[in-house]
């Protein structure tokens, strides 16, 4: 058991390892943030001196090891664009970026199942049909044009959500939530459905063929023929046994709501992770770009050990290791 | 019960009525464009939004108003010291105050510009040319140049100053420093006398500002909002969705394909006018043979007939009203209209002619044309990247085969400051903060020596223009001066080295009780709104 946890966690660091040097071996591409640094009126001397100073003449590995080093101490030094401390700007905008995506993962469970049990039991309803083909809009549908659309209609037609924003934000400690003002509450509505959306559609759709398929197996007719209630069949026995595959699904997509929320982020102006990231790129503010990626990195390896951990829970067979009986 | 209940209602009344007088007085204006200031520091980049920004706070010496034409800001009057023309000196307007209350004086201004001397500024180049800065006494400033400069005064306009004490007492002495481990608190605080005080800032998402209700110009500024809110929105959609839901007032950065529809929603008014701003390709007029093209031996670009003929086969009127959708001004000379030495003479462009720029091209030995790869930006000018696909086209017609690059701005302007230049062909667009030819010059004809030329990434290097752009800087009789500049544009207008396409137009887009001018520094002075009807 031990084993197997210290060896998910060698794993998980190794591909940290291998995240941020790949992604740091990749900026030279991205552009020359001095370019941005600097006015126009900067000299060629200007220039070549600041590149010098920020130490960007260095060979990449050079520059990687640094970047390691202070990396181990939480250090990811200064914003090109903003001038402030990155793990500043990151611990700011993690809140926004947090309570986004739990609440579009609950959003997208929550309606997702719901919908798929429907689907599954009145599965020639007039009204499944209706759902089944919506979902397939979700799933085709890219999420910016779902965000336009839902602005265009409840913000600039029925004026009834803002379009853009956190609205009011409550600061509890360093975090700060939207949750507790009306006008947080609003504006969380159009990017948690825009964002939840997809995932919405796929655990629909997962819910409903699994569920169809537990419906049709041996331990449910035997149910129906001891004359078990069809609600109690449906709720407490297939249900259940269809949440397993569910909460891998989903599990795992959580760590990719909160790493991409990227879309989302742009089209409401939402003051998270994903927006201080295209800022980044386009700046080629290296630090953030780093940091961020360091970041997402870390939130794989830990989602992934998470549910990991769950399997270990879940498998019995799992618990005991190779040669153990 | 009853009385009581009266007493209430009246008391209602009268808070109602208090509540509305005071409501006509509060007046909030919510501004949006797409990027956020990069910092607070005066000091700290000197980049369009972050000076658009920093002007509500922060003031200079003198200011531009919304045409560009300058007037006294924090000096009431200013001049070469007679008798030594490298000595300008200003005098400081009294009981100008800063929002602590600090009284401004001449150890503000000295300490300011120093601060925006030093290594870590980035407005030092505006100030390349000073040698010093001194206090004659508390309200007089003296800048020594290293030589005659008759035109210091043109950068004072961007040097915003800061009050010394408070920049002292919170170690923000100087801008920045992008090795330094600690933000420096300049960043996100900020100490000036300008019509807005600093209430609260938080980057990419909000920052508040309050009317300064002791600013100096009250009297002649109408100063009617009392609470400015600048939002930055990043999505062209989401922008304008934001204006037209009616969550902010005021939107800059108004996308072109939008302003048709704008002009046509109800209580929205859209202002243009022309930026300063030009757009132009450039070209590798020096190299002895190109990398990019498919002429072995020969540059093709060194020779001024091929050049000629591909002025002439740029269409600027369907880029105009296509690519631009009228949001610009054709043009024939890489010089907005406000700098001085523009003439309509020089702006006048050639009339597009396919047929003579082929027999130009046959007779430079290029009958069947040639193939090169052109540079452009896709996220830096307004539609960049479709003038260049519609400049393909163009070139395409007189049989000059063009491969087009367009790559975001932090690469593709990396290749033109590159030494030597790693492009062959680029767009580029170019604005004159201070209003004279000599930018221009100084920045895209000398050739790369020193200070100057850091933009002309053409390798054009012509000794007799060097000598003529440098004496620009020392000339102190304006007449011979001008007389100077415009020897200059006639033979750098027929040497055609750059290929002009057009001025840079805005459009503000707002709600029709406001009524903003286009700034043609795309800066807007928002001290300068006034609130109309409702």
């Amino acid at each position: 058991m031990l084993a197997y946890v210290v060896r998910s966690i060698m794993q998980g660091l190794i591909v940290m390892l291998a995240v941020a040097f790949i992604a740091f071996s990749m900026f030279r591409f991205v552009g020359d943030p001095v370019v941005n640094m600097l006015g126009q009126e900067a000299t060629l001397q200007d220039r070549a001196e600041l590149t010098e100073r920020l130490g960007l003449n260095d060979p990449v590995p050079l520059q990687f090891g640094r970047f390691l080093m202070n990396a181990v101490q939480f250090d990811f030094g200064i914003s090109y664009r903003q001038g402030r401390k990155v793990s500043s700007l990151i611990a700011e905008r993690l809140p926004a970026t947090v309570e986004l995506a739990v609440l579009s993962a609950i959003f997208a469970l929550v309606i997702g199942i719901g919908l798929g049990v429907f689907a599954a039991i009145r599965r020639d309803s007039w009204l499944a049909h209706v759902v089944m083909t919506v979902s397939l809009i979700g799933v085709s549908l890219p999420t910016f044009l779902i965000g336009i659309g839902l602005i265009y209609i409840f913000a600039v037609e029925l004026r009834w959500l803002p379009s853009f924003g956190r609205g009011e934000t409550v600061k509890i400690g360093w975090w700060s939530t939207g949750l507790l003002t009306t006008s947080g509450l609003k504006s969380l509505i159009m990017p948690v459905v825009t964002l939840g959306f997809l995932q919405l559609t796929l655990i629909m759709r997962l819910v409903r063929s699994e569920m169809l398929e537990v419906m049709r197996s041996d331990f449910v007719r035997f149910a129906r023929a001891r004359g078990v209630s069809e609600r109690n069949i449906e709720f407490r026995h297939a249900l259940r046994n269809t949440m397993i595959p569910v909460i891998t699904i989903a599990g795992l997509q959580l760590g990719g709501v909160i790493a991409f929320a990227i879309v989302t982020e742009t089209v409401f102006q939402w003051p998270g992770l994903g927006a201080l990231f295209v800022n980044a790129v386009q700046f080629v503010d290296i630090p953030v770009m780093s940091a961020y990626l360091f970041f997402v990195a870390a939130v794989f390896v830990l989602t992934s050990l998470m549910v990991d951990m769950i399997y270990l829970a879940l498998d019995p067979r799992l618990k005991s290791g190779p040669g153990a009986k | 019960m009853k009385p009581m209940k009266t007493l209430a209602v009246v008391g209602t009344l009268l808070a109602a009525t208090f509540l509305t007088t005071i409501s006509s007085e509060a007046r909030t204006l919510r501004w949006a464009r797409s990027g956020d200031a990069l910092t607070l520091d005066p000091h700290g980049q000197n980049e369009g939004p972050t000076t658009a920004l920093g002007q509500h706070i922060y003031e200079a010496l003198t200011e531009r108003d919304h045409t560009g034409k300058l007037g006294p800001s924090l000096a009431t009057s200013w001049g070469v010291v007679p008798g030594d023309p490298t000595t300008w000196e200003f005098k400081i307007r009294p009981d100008v105050r800063f929002h602590n209350g600090a009284t401004l004086t001449a150890d503000d201004v000295v300490f300011s510009y120093e601060r925006a001397m030093q290594p870590t500024s980035d407005f030092k180049g505006y100030l390349s040319s000073v040698e010093s800065v001194t206090k004659v006494d508390n309200l007089t400033v003296r800048i020594k140049t290293k030589g005659p400069n008759p035109l210091l005064v043109n950068s004072t306009t961007s040097i915003y100053i800061m009050n010394k004490a408070w920049a002292e007492a919170n170690n923000a002495t100087k801008a920045q420093d992008f090795k330094s481990k600690e933000e420096n608190f300049a960043v996100r605080n900020a100490m000036g006398t300008g019509p807005f005080t600093l209430v609260s800032r938080e980057a990419d998402v909000r920052t508040v500002m309050r009317r300064n209700e002791a600013y100096w110009a009250k009297s002649s500024v109408p100063l009617e909002v009392s609470e400015l809110v600048f939002v930055p929105i990043k999505a062209d959609a989401t922008r304008v969705a934001a204006l037209l839901s009616g969550e902010v007032d005021f939107v800059q950065d108004v996308p072109v394909q939008d302003i048709e529809r704008l002009k046509g929603a109800p209580n929205m008014r859209i202002t243009s006018g022309a930026e300063n701003r030009t757009i132009f390709f450039g070209m590798d007029v020096a190299s002895a043979d190109l990398k990019g093209d498919n002429v072995q031996g020969k540059n093709p670009f060194a020779d001024k007939r091929v050049r000629q003929a591909m002025n002439m086969a740029i269409n600027r009127t369907a880029i105009q009203r296509i690519v631009m959708r009228g949001e610009s001004v054709p043009t024939g000379v890489i010089m907005p209209p406000f700098v001085n030495g523009w003439t309509k003479e020089l702006d006048a462009a050639p009339p597009t002619d396919v047929a003579r720029a082929r027999a130009l091209l046959a007779e430079a030995g290029y009958p069947q044309g040639f193939s090169t790869t052109l540079h452009c930006p896709n996220d830096r000018y307004v539609n960049d990247e479709g003038i260049c696909q519609a400049a393909v086209g163009m070139f395409g017609q007189i049989g000059i085969r063009v491969n087009l690059v367009s790559q975001s701005k932090s690469i593709h302007f990396t290749l033109i400051q590159k030494n030597p230049p790693e492009t062959e062909f680029f767009l580029v667009g170019w604005g004159v903060p201070t209003y004279d030819s000599d930018y221009i010059f100084s920045f895209m004809y000398h050739s790369r020596q020193g200070s100057r030329g850091s933009w002309n990434a053409t390798g054009y290097a012509d000794k007799d223009v060097d000598a003529m752009i440098q004496s620009l800087s020392q000339e102190i009789d304006i007449p011979k001066r001008d007389a100077t500049i415009a020897k200059l544009w006639a033979k750098l207008k027929d040497e055609t080295i750059y290929l002009p396409i057009h001025h840079q137009a805005l459009s503000y887009a707002m709600k029709s009780n406001l009524d903003i001018p286009v700034d043609v520094a795309n800066s807007p002075k928002l001290k300068m709104v006034s609130f109309k009807g409702s």
